[in-house]
């Protein structure tokens, strides 16, 4: 998993069908200065995340587990809104 | 598997139910000579590791899975283990 922070939305109406319904969001990952770095990315939803908010998210074919036995061809899926991040 | 270092922890509240009662780590991947490689990543601490400490990372999801002691979870990356010592034979 990776941090990152939602930098945008995504809109598709014509789509796989099993992505009706669910939130597609732009990322950017976090460094450890809080930071964007690198090209935006997309991820489904599975947490209700929003705009602005850092979140972690799951890679590959684990992605799509939230949504087992329903087969969702993502390989990027956000699984946590963070609260606070600690760097001791 | 990879090395990492232990840089610090999050706290999220809302996150998806494979993630309840899961400590989750940054990490940061290291080389043999201890300097960073790559970008730090998250992990599901297996083992009670804590910041600073040496630990083994597996990132594929079947391992970290079983290593937070789940079955299919929307888990890829988890630490397994807390190294004491790191031995390198010199190439001949």
């Amino acid at each position: 998993m990776r941090l990152a922070r939602v930098v945008g939305t995504v809109v598709s109406t014509i789509k796989n069908e099993s992505l009706e319904g669910r939130k597609i969001l732009l990322l950017k990952h976090l460094n450890h200065l809080g930071q964007t770095t690198g090209s935006a990315f997309v991820a489904l939803d599975a947490v209700g995340a929003g705009f602005g908010e850092n979140v972690f998210y799951v890679r590959s074919k684990e992605a799509a587990f939230p949504w087992f036995p329903l087969e969702t061809p993502t390989d990027a899926t956000i699984v946590g809104i963070v609260d606070r991040i600690f760097y001791p | 598997m990879i090395l990492g270092r232990v840089i610090g922890n999050i706290v999220a509240t809302q996150k998806y139910r494979d993630y309840d009662a899961a400590k989750l780590l940054i990490v940061q991947p290291i080389e043999l000579d201890g300097g960073d490689m790559g970008e730090e990543v998250i992990a599901v601490d297996g083992v009670d590791a804590g910041p600073g400490d040496i630990v083994l990372l597996v990132q594929d999801g079947y391992a970290a899975s079983m290593a937070a002691g789940k079955v299919s979870a929307a888990i890829d990356t988890a630490v397994i283990g807390v190294v004491d010592e790191v031995q390198l034979f010199s190439h001949r």
